[in-house]
């Protein structure tokens, strides 16, 4: 995973609230068995629609997104991180997010940053005014700089830490591996099996 | 100190507590389906990892198998590569697998507590958000996302941040009619789609105790809808009863340990909450959605909301957005809104016990001619119960279409789908948009309602229609 300190680049704002993971990409495109080529279905069906945010051509190539509260809820799929990362995402900003969708931006390396929701507007307000306003989200000072904007985000301190450090967990679980072998060794002896 | 029911399950599988770090929690059992598993297996193809434990992993073909012509190869070259692939890669990582056409086929949270490899105080995890119905037993059980599942494979554990607890107690009779699936929704259009975020949900009181372990799991299964990772209810002897005898639970002296033990994880007398929310189950009746998320339900003989009355600016736009999808006018009654498409099944409500509630009220009836019924039991061990029992024959006498095994409508990954426009009243969890077909409106109802809505054409419960002569 690549590490990630600052970023800079244009948003876009997404004024709806409680976009769910079927929004964010529908079970239609879940079928594929790669970790790539997911952008086609980023907001499928909102798409559909010209006046869609998305669609505008002021906003192309934008690595922001600045979304209303609770955003990813619902479904488990990592697959609306990769929609979203395949189609050029970095960062998105929301008041509120669900936690599994938090977990997985975490850990494919999409910086969820939460800020409250006046934050949210100043950034919408900023944006419908230029949208070719320049955001730079600093993980390093956990914090969003816009125009005249300046304002402080939260993110998770470990997630932060291996963000910035670009480290694999799966990498950081195996050096506790005598830990895990001692654990496995103390369990009841009724706990099932599958086999 | 006094604990919560889940901060035991939580301290009994810490393998490494570190400050400032998440914990590492070891995970009992790891349920896997072709969705969200293909990349996880990949993942551990390209680092050249094994699976740890695959004898404490189960996979099982759900998501996206069709629910008829079983016999017969999967139409969808796509749904077929990933069940093929799934298949592939249990082979070569020695994963335990129940592949269409296998007796122990199914939903895979249904499979896991029918054959007895759910019980109290386990870490159970899925990939699939619907993992919390396990925690009808007392475990700890949530959705993970691909990585996670990656992570599990290869580690048998999850690095994880403590969860809050919160306390929902529902004191009281519930009402004739009302079931476990009209309080999940009366408590999640109480708290919001995001009330529950950060917490274990602990559903507790007599209305909760009254349940069967079919209710409890529809309620579990439901907090995800609520934002949290898990829902839980204390092991007690409903639960005992429910595991006992089945395939993989414990049994002779093993039986008895374990038992004891499972009597030691109620939540003490003393044990302090980070949050508490009452309701009294006697005040409840069947509810409905009308709208885009779970949160958004009415009682059944309640009317579309105005815009209008809306608290904030936020929530006015989302009434006006939902409405807009669901062709739905203001101050319409529930009970006048016209289903084409009644579905019965899924993860939340496809067990034997909702099966037998639409039987009950099939039996004798028919179904409306506007509407087509489609009934999918949760996995081929229900769907033989429910054989067993004639209640095949009354749903296909009533004019219903009884299918195989699947998640199917609740999802539409497979042939199962609302066309745009249409309207289904569906026992499954999400009314989100498009969830069940692209341009497909839903109503999230009980399995009650949706056998009463059948009969009617219209949204509506048993006690609507005219007594059997």
């Amino acid at each position: 995973m690549d590490a990630f300190t600052t970023h800079t680049g244009t948003a876009v704002p997404l004024q709806r609230s409680n976009v769910d993971t079927d929004q964010i990409i529908p079970a239609e495109y879940l079928k594929r068995i790669t970790r790539t080529g997911f952008e086609d279905g980023l907001f499928a069906s909102w798409r559909k629609d010209p006046d869609f945010v998305l669609n505008q051509p002021h906003h192309a190539g934008a690595t922001i997104l600045v979304a209303g509260p609770d955003f990813g809820t619902g479904s488990s799929r990592e697959h609306a991180v990769w929609a979203l990362q395949n189609y050029g995402f970095k960062v998105v900003i929301s008041s509120r997010f669900a936690d599994i969708f938090r977990g997985n931006s975490g850990k494919g390396g999409l910086l969820t940053a939460e800020v409250p929701q006046e934050t949210v507007e100043k950034l919408w307000a900023l944006i419908a005014a230029d949208p070719a306003t320049e955001v730079t989200v600093d993980l390093a000072a956990q914090q969003i700089r816009a125009g005249d904007l300046v304002a402080d985000f939260a993110v998770d301190g470990y997630v932060r830490w291996r963000l910035m450090e670009g480290l694999d967990d799966i990498g950081i679980t195996l050096q506790s591996g005598d830990a895990i072998t001692a654990f496995e060794k103390q369990r009841p002896e009724f706990t099932p099996t599958t086999g | 100190m006094a604990r919560t029911l889940a901060e035991k399950v939580w301290a009994a599988h810490v393998v490494r507590h570190a400050e400032g770090e998440p914990d590492l929690l070891y995970i009992d059992l790891h349920l896997v389906h072709e969705v969200t598993s293909p990349q996880a297996f990949d993942g551990l193809r390209v680092a050249g990892r094994g699976v740890r434990r695959p004898d404490l992993t189960l996979a099982t073909e759900d998501h996206n198998v069709p629910t008829i012509n079983i016999d017969q190869p999967i139409a969808d070259p796509i749904s077929r590569a990933q069940v093929d692939a799934l298949r592939a890669n249990c082979a070569e990582f020695k994963v335990p697998l129940y592949p269409l056409g296998s007796i122990e086929q199914g939903i895979v949270h249904v499979v896991g507590p029918q054959l007895g490899l759910t019980q109290p105080g386990m870490t159970v995890v899925c990939g699939d958000s619907h993992t919390s119905t396990h925690g009808a037993f007392g475990a700890l059980a949530f959705g993970i996302g691909t990585s996670e599942v990656e992570h599990v494979l290869a580690t048998q554990t999850l690095p994880l941040k403590p969860f809050k607890t919160m306390a929902i107690t529902v004191d009281g009779e519930l009402p004739p009619g009302v079931s476990a699936k009209d309080i999940t929704l009366a408590i999640i259009a109480k708290i919001g789609t995001g009330g529950g975020q950060g917490y274990v949900l602990e559903y507790r009181g007599s209305a909760i105790r009254g349940l069967s372990m079919e209710g409890r799991m529809t309620l579990c299964n439901m907090s995800i809808e609520a934002g949290a990772r898990a829902g839980m209810v204390a092991p007690d002897e409903t639960t005992f009863e429910y595991v006992q005898g089945r395939e993989h639970a414990p049994t002779g002296a093993a039986w008895d340990e374990a038992v004891t033990y499972w009597r030691t994880l109620p939540s003490d007398a003393d044990a302090v909450f980070d949050a508490e929310v009452h309701l009294d189950a006697t005040t409840l009746s069947p509810y409905v959605t009308w709208g885009t998320n779970p949160g958004q339900g009415l009682p059944l003989s309640g009317s579309v909301p105005s815009p209008a009355n809306a608290s904030d600016e936020v929530e006015r736009t989302a009434i006006e957005r939902a409405l807009d999808y669901m062709g739905l006018v203001p101050g319409t009654l529930l009970r006048e809104i016209p289903i084409d498409t009644v579905f019965i099944g899924s993860c939340t409500n496809g067990r034997i016990e909702d099966l037998r509630a639409v039987a009950e009220v099939l039996r004798g009836r028919q179904v409306a001619n506007s509407v087509r019924m489609l009934i999918v039991p949760g996995s081929v061990r229900v769907k033989l119960q429910a054989e067993d029992e004639g209640l095949d024959t009354v749903f296909i006498d009533a004019g219903a279409d009884w299918r195989e095994a699947g998640c199917s409508m609740c999802l539409a990954m497979n042939p199962d789908k609302l066309a745009p426009g249409e309207r289904s009243a569906s026992t499954s969890n999400r009314n989100f948009e498009g969830r069940q077909g692209p341009g497909g409106r839903t109503h999230l109802v009980s399995p009650a309602v949706a056998a009463a809505t059948a009969v009617v054409g219209t949204l509506a419960a048993p006690a609507d229609l005219p007594a059997l002569s």
